[in-house]
C-alpha cells in the first residue's frame, strides 16, 4: 500500500460566485459522503479544507536565527485548498479517488505518491 | 557434409534483429518476476551480450526467446544477490517465478499469460506523457535502445535517457500498476495504447531516419490482435496499418516527395498485406461493432478494390467518412470527407464543406483548397493556396511538391480528360 496526498488546487480570482446557503449545504454533503465513503474502505488517512492562503505565515532558518514572515510561501495565483491524505494499493486506486474528489468539489485534483521510508 | 552450409553464420546483425524480436516478451516476463524495470532492462541487455559472444560462434539455441529470459533472469539474480537490498527482493522473486520459465517446458502462452500486454497498458497509461508512453514502448517493448528511441523524437541520446527514466521513476514511484485493466476500464485505457501503436507507424511512414517503425508498429498490433482477439478497435487497427502499409513502397518517388493517392501505380501495392488487411476489415463488418480504426481501416479497404481513383466506390467512403465523423468530429476527418463529396457530387460541392473548416495551419487543407480550386478553373486563388501550403508544408520534398503541384497536376487532368 502506498500513501497518497490528493491536494485540491483553486484559483485566486476565478469566477467564484459566493455560493448561497443551499449550494453550500449540497457542497458540504457530498463532501462528507465522499469522507464516509473514504473511511468505510479504508482508504482514508487525514485530509481538510485550509483558510485562505491570506492567513499564512512562513517560517525560515537565515543565518542561524528563525524568521517569521506574513503571507503564504510563494505568492501565486494558484493555492492549496485542502487536501487528503489516503492510502491505496496503486495509482489506478488512487485516480478512482480523485475522481470522485474532483466531482464532489468541481476543482482540479493533483494526486501525489509519499515516500517510502525505505527509498528515503 | 551438407551440414556446414546447413549451420548458419550468425552475424552480428542477425543477433540483433532476434534481440529485437524476442527482448519485450524477456523484458516484460522480468518486470513480472522482479516487479523493478530497471532490473529487468539491465539483465537482458546483459543476456543480449552474452548472445552476440555465444551464438555466432555456436548454434541458434532452439528458443532464443526462453534463452534470453532465463540468461536474463539469472543474471539478475547474481545481481540481487550481490547487493543487501536485494537478497530481500529475491526471496518475493522466487516465490513469483513462475514454472513456464522454465526453458525445458515448453511454454505456455495463452493470451492471459503474455506480460507484453501488461507491460503495454503499464507503458501507455494515461498518467504518463504521450510521448514517454510512446518513447517507454519502443524502449521496453520494441526493444529500441535509448539512441534509437532518442533519433526517433530527433532529440539528443542524453535527453531521451532522462525522459525515459523520468517515466520509470514515475512507474514506481506512484505504483502505476503493472496488469491488464478490467473490463470495464478498457474502453478508456486501451485509446492510448492504440494511439501509441498507431503514432509510431505515422512516425515511421514519415520519418527518413526510422522507417522501421512502420514494421515495428505492425508488429506491436499484431500482439495485441492476438492478446485481445475481442476488441474489434485492436483488429481495426491491425488492418488499418496493413492496408497503409500495402501501399508504402508507391506513397514515395525515390526523391521522397510524395505521391498522391490518385497518382500511385497500383500494381506496386502489396496484394497480400491487403488480403489480409480486408479479411480483417470483414470481420469487423460483421462483428458490427464499429469504432474509428476500423472504419479508416473499411475506408482503406475501398480504396485497395479499386484497380484507378476513377473506379473508386467513392459514395461507399462517403458512407463511411459520414459514421467516422459522426464518431470522431474533428476537422481532419471532415477535409477528408470532404474530398471524397468531391468525387461523388463535384469540386463546388466539397469546396463549400472544406471552406467551413477552421485549418488554416494545416498543409493538407490548403493542398485540398488549391486542388478544388484548380478543378474549378480558379487558377489565380488556386495558385495562391499551394503556396500557402508550400509554407506550411514540414518537410523539403513536400514543399517542392506543392510549389510544382499546380503544374504537375494539371498535365494529369489534362490527360485524364483528352
Amino acid at each position: 500500500m502506498t500513501h497518497y496526498l490528493l491536494s485540491v488546487h483553486s484559483v485566486e480570482g476565478e469566477a467564484r460566485d459566493p455560493m448561497t446557503e443551499e449550494e453550500m449545504g449540497q457542497f458540504m454533503e457530498r463532501v462528507g459522503v465522499l469522507e464516509e465513503e473514504m473511511k468505510s474502505a479504508g482508504a482514508w488517512v487525514f485530509g481538510g479544507a485550509l483558510h485562505d492562503p491570506d492567513t499564512a505565515t512562513v517560517a525560515r532558518v537565515s543565518d542561524d536565527e528563525v524568521l517569521t514572515t506574513d503571507g503564504p510561501f510563494a505568492e501565486s495565483k494558484e493555492h492549496l485548498g485542502g487536501f487528503y491524505i489516503i492510502e491505496a494499493e496503486d495509482l489506478d486506486a488512487a485516480l478512482a479517488w480523485a475522481s470522485k474528489t474532483t466531482a464532489a468539489v468541481s476543482k482540479p485534483i493533483e494526486v501525489r505518491p509519499f515516500r517510502h521510508v525505505s527509498e528515503a | 557434409m551438407g551440414d556446414v552450409a546447413a549451420a548458419r553464420k550468425l552475424d552480428e546483425a542477425e543477433v540483433g534483429r532476434i534481440f529485437r524480436e524476442e527482448s519485450g516478451r524477456s523484458v516484460a516476463a522480468l518486470i513480472r518476476v522482479f516487479g523493478d524495470i530497471d532490473l529487468a532492462e539491465d539483465a537482458v541487455q546483459e543476456a543480449f551480450a552474452v548472445a552476440l559472444r555465444k551464438w555466432p560462434a555456436a548454434c541458434l539455441p532452439p528458443n532464443p526467446g526462453a534463452w534470453i529470459t532465463t540468461t536474463a533472469r539469472n543474471r539478475a539474480i547474481d545481481r540481487l544477490r550481490r547487493e543487501s537490498r536485494g537478497r530481500e527482493l529475491l526471496s518475493e522473486a522466487v516465490l513469483l517465478s513462475p514454472a513456464n520459465d522454465d526453458p525445458r517446458s515448453p511454454r505456455k502462452e495463452g493470451p492471459v499469460q503474455d506480460d507484453r500486454l501488461r507491460l503495454i497498458f503499464t507503458c501507455c497509461h494515461p498518467a504518463i506523457s504521450t510521448e514517454a508512453q510512446v518513447a517507454l514502448t519502443l524502449r521496453l517493448l520494441g526493444g529500441a535502445s535509448t539512441k534509437e528511441v532518442a533519433r526517433t523524437f530527433l532529440v539528443t541520446e542524453p535527453a531521451m535517457a532522462q525522459r525515459l527514466a523520468r517515466a520509470k521513476r514515475k512507474i514506481k514511484a506512484a505504483r502505476i500498476p503493472y496488469r491488464v485493466p478490467e473490463e470495464h476500464e478498457l474502453p478508456d485505457r486501451l485509446r492510448p495504447v492504440l494511439a501509441v501503436v498507431y503514432l509510431v507507424y505515422n512516425t515511421g511512414l514519415t520519418s527518413t531516419i526510422d522507417p522501421d517503425l512502420c514494421s515495428e508498429a505492425i508488429r506491436l498490433a499484431r500482439i495485441l490482435a492476438t492478446l485481445m482477439p475481442d476488441e474489434p478497435e485492436v483488429a481495426g487497427l491491425l488492418a488499418l496499418l496493413l492496408l497503409t502499409e500495402s501501399r508504402r513502397a508507391s506513397r514515395m518517388r525515390p526523391d521522397r516527395s510524395l505521391v498522391l493517392l490518385g497518382e500511385q501505380d497500383r500494381r506496386r501495392w502489396d496484394r497480400a498485406l491487403i488480403e489480409e488487411g480486408q479479411a480483417i476489415v470483414r470481420q469487423c463488418l460483421r462483428r458490427n461493432q464499429p469504432g474509428a480504426y476500423q472504419l479508416q481501416a473499411a475506408i482503406n479497404a475501398v480504396h485497395a478494390d479499386a484497380t484507378t481513383l476513377e473506379q473508386t466506390d467513392w459514395s461507399q467512403i462517403v458512407a463511411l467518412y459520414d459514421q467516422l465523423l459522426a464518431l470522431a468530429p474533428t476537422p481532419v476527418v471532415a477535409l477528408n470527407r470532404a474530398i471524397a463529396i468531391g468525387e461523388v457530387r463535384g469540386a463546388s460541392a466539397a469546396l463549400a464543406l472544406v471552406d467551413e473548416l477552421d485549418l488554416d495551419t494545416y498543409h493538407p487543407f490548403h493542398a485540398t483548397r488549391a486542388d478544388l480550386l484548380r478543378r474549378l478553373g480558379r487558377k489565380g486563388e488556386a495558385a495562391a493556396a499551394y503556396e500557402r501550403a508550400a509554407a506550411l508544408a514540414p518537410t523539403d520534398a513536400e514543399q517542392d511538391f506543392l510549389k510544382q503541384g499546380g503544374r504537375a497536376r494539371a498535365e494529369r487532368t489534362r490527360r485524364r480528360t483528352s
